[in-house]
């Protein structure tokens, strides 16, 4: 047998009698794995090598469809439009999760209710989020507006519409940071705190020396999470902005749904999928890298 | 008081009241707009508050258009989604985590790989497997590439084994099969973390945009996310209809979130990797 710890105290037989009902219970889930996941998987690699419709597979053409992908400045516009996202986003969805859990957690007696305000509009679906954020900007008789004054058009202005896609979706998600962070804030053993405070820590002091430490693993996790969630933006500037105006706000998974489902092309749309997925992996491992080299560097 | 301990106490709650204020200002806005009758909306006179109180929006959006059918649709997916994965991913995390077999490890890594890769890579493969099998436009079709769903098999396997196997042990001396030692075993000690990944299954199915945006075609079998946005087509420009439409599809996820808040919680902290 090749397991040398069985669990039980049955011994070696323990294997042979498990196989049949491991494979049994696991079956569901493999079927529905393979189907739904790994044969997708590889198949949006062999797609990406061939010349393909939504409903049949043409040709082989080997790399043809990364050669056009690299000329293509459509995709070079969708995936800056991505990045941009990401700097609108990434950094203030993490500093104002953070804020929020230590609000959370300071005002203890209004505890639930600061918590439920923040974290509620997370669990919201993401067109509740966008017919409000639309009603809110409309030229004329939207809100926004009206408390600034002016009549800006803001979905449809080249300049605001993308931050204004971002200031929608940092209202819709924080709530999930704020909850990494309390979470993290909680681990934080409070005789640190008590220790601290009897040196004479207080205030921002204690933030500094005891609280920022000791939440840098979360920071980094929070940091590469939103990252990813970032990068793969897609329905709010669908359903509010359609990419528009002048493709200011189309998105990199924007991009391939068009080449897939309006053009027809799902050959050259796995193409796009799988250099998508390989910019997520390699700016997230860049990413993580920056992160514990600031990190190494303040030690 | 210490003179800096007051100072940060004031600063913090005059922060928290702004952040309060602007996190909830949206929801309540949307509230007081779907109170008011269509002709407020677009009046050159700006209220705060509805001048004339109707439930004419809410009327109108469950009378006409087809929101009480997206509504139905999206019970349905989430209920079967939600079902079906509780159902396939403990099985699978307690063979994972109790039973011994060749290829345990492999498979158990295979199936991880779901956290690395995108769901959003697979979706043109995805829809041409489901033409192939006939699933475009139907409650399979739009629940089935959703039960799978590594993380929750993770968070299900990290259960188990923290679990002592003298309590599997003493059922399968008295020759219970492996499923009865799921069900009357591992089943009633795991009541908390099940019910917390089941919340959350539902209400990220309910929430779930992508996929019905690609496999459903017909009005008819829209789930409520997906429906919603077509409502400009089926009211034209109407704010008060939207906003009760659009708190109309809030409403039941809002309300699971409020009854189980500390489930709900506890389940997107496991599902994120870190404890509850």
């Amino acid at each position: 047998m090749r397991d040398d710890t069985p669990l039980m105290s049955t011994g070696p037989t323990t294997a042979r009698r498990d196989t049949l009902p491991a494979w049994l219970l696991l079956a569901p889930f493999l079927v529905a794995f393979g189907l739904f996941f790994f044969l997708p998987a590889l198949e949006t690699f062999w797609l990406s090598l061939t010349e393909s419709s939504l409903t049949r597979t043409n040709a082989f053409v080997g790399l043809d469809n990364y050669h056009t992908l690299l000329n293509d400045p459509s995709f070079r516009d969708a995936v800056g439009n991505t990045f941009y996202f990401a700097l609108l986003t990434v950094i203030p969805l993490c500093a104002l999760g953070l804020l929020m859990a230590l609000l959370v957690d300071r005002f203890t007696n209004v505890q639930g209710w600061l918590q439920g305000a923040f974290f509620l509009p997370f669990v919201l679906p993401i067109s509740v989020m966008t017919l409000i954020a639309d009603w809110m900007l409309q030229p004329s008789s939207g809100v926004v507006n009206h408390i600034l004054g002016g009549a800006r058009p803001w979905l449809a202005d080249p300049h605001w519409a993308l931050p204004a896609v971002a200031i929608g979706t940092i209202w819709w998600t924080v709530g999930f940071n704020m909850l990494l962070f309390l979470a993290g804030l909680r681990n934080i053993p409070a005789e640190l705190y008590e220790a601290a405070a009897l040196d004479g820590a207080r205030g921002f002091t204690l933030f500094r020396t005891i609280t920022w430490p000791a939440l840098r693993p979360v920071v980094s996790t929070a940091l590469i999470l939103q990252l990813i969630a970032s990068l793969k933006v897609f329905g709010q500037t669908y359903i509010l902005t359609s990419g528009g105006p002048f493709n200011t706000t189309r998105v990199a998974l924007h991009y391939m749904y068009e080449t897939a489902f309006t053009q027809s092309d799902a050959g050259y749309a796995a193409a796009v999928a799988m250099a998508f997925v390989a910019i997520v992996i390699l700016l997230s491992l860049l990413q993580a890298s920056i992160v514990k080299w600031v990190a190494g560097r303040d030690r | 008081m210490n003179r800096s301990g007051s100072f940060w106490t004031v600063a913090g709650a005059a922060c928290a009241i702004m952040l309060v204020v602007l996190w909830a200002f949206p929801l309540l806005w949307a509230l007081s707009t779907s109170l008011r009758p269509e002709l407020e909306t677009v009046s050159s006179q700006f209220h705060w508050l509805p001048q004339a109180w109707t439930l004419e929006a809410y009327r109108k959006t469950l009378g006409a258009g087809n929101v009480v059918r997206w509504l139905f649709n999206s019970f349905v997916v989430a209920l079967l989604v939600t079902v079906v994965t509780m159902a396939i991913s403990l099985m699978a995390a307690y063979a994972f985590s109790q039973l011994r077999f060749r290829g345990r490890g492999i498979v158990f890594g295979v199936a991880m790989l779901g956290f690395l890769l995108p769901f959003e890579a697979l979706l043109v493969p995805l829809f041409r497997t489901m033409h192939q099998l006939g699933l475009v436009n139907s409650y399979a079709g739009i629940v089935l590439p959703q039960v799978v769903a590594p993380v929750v098999i993770y968070v299900f396997k990290q259960f188990f084994d923290a679990i002592p196997a003298d309590f599997r042990e003493a059922a399968v001396m008295d020759g219970a099969g492996p499923l009865r030692v799921l069900w009357s075993v591992y089943l009633p000690i795991s009541g908390n973390i099940v019910w917390a990944m089941a919340i959350v299954t539902f209400i990220a199915a309910w929430n779930n945009f992508l996929w019905p945006f690609i496999i459903v075609t017909s009005n008819d079998m829209m789930t409520i996310p997906l429906g919603l946005t077509q409502t400009y087509d089926a009211f034209g420009v109407r704010y008060a209809q939207l906003m009760a439409a659009a708190l109309l599809g809030a409403l039941p996820v809002a309300l699971a979130y409020v009854l189980f808040q500390r489930r709900v919680t506890q389940g997107f902290l496991a599902a994120s990797g870190l404890k509850g």
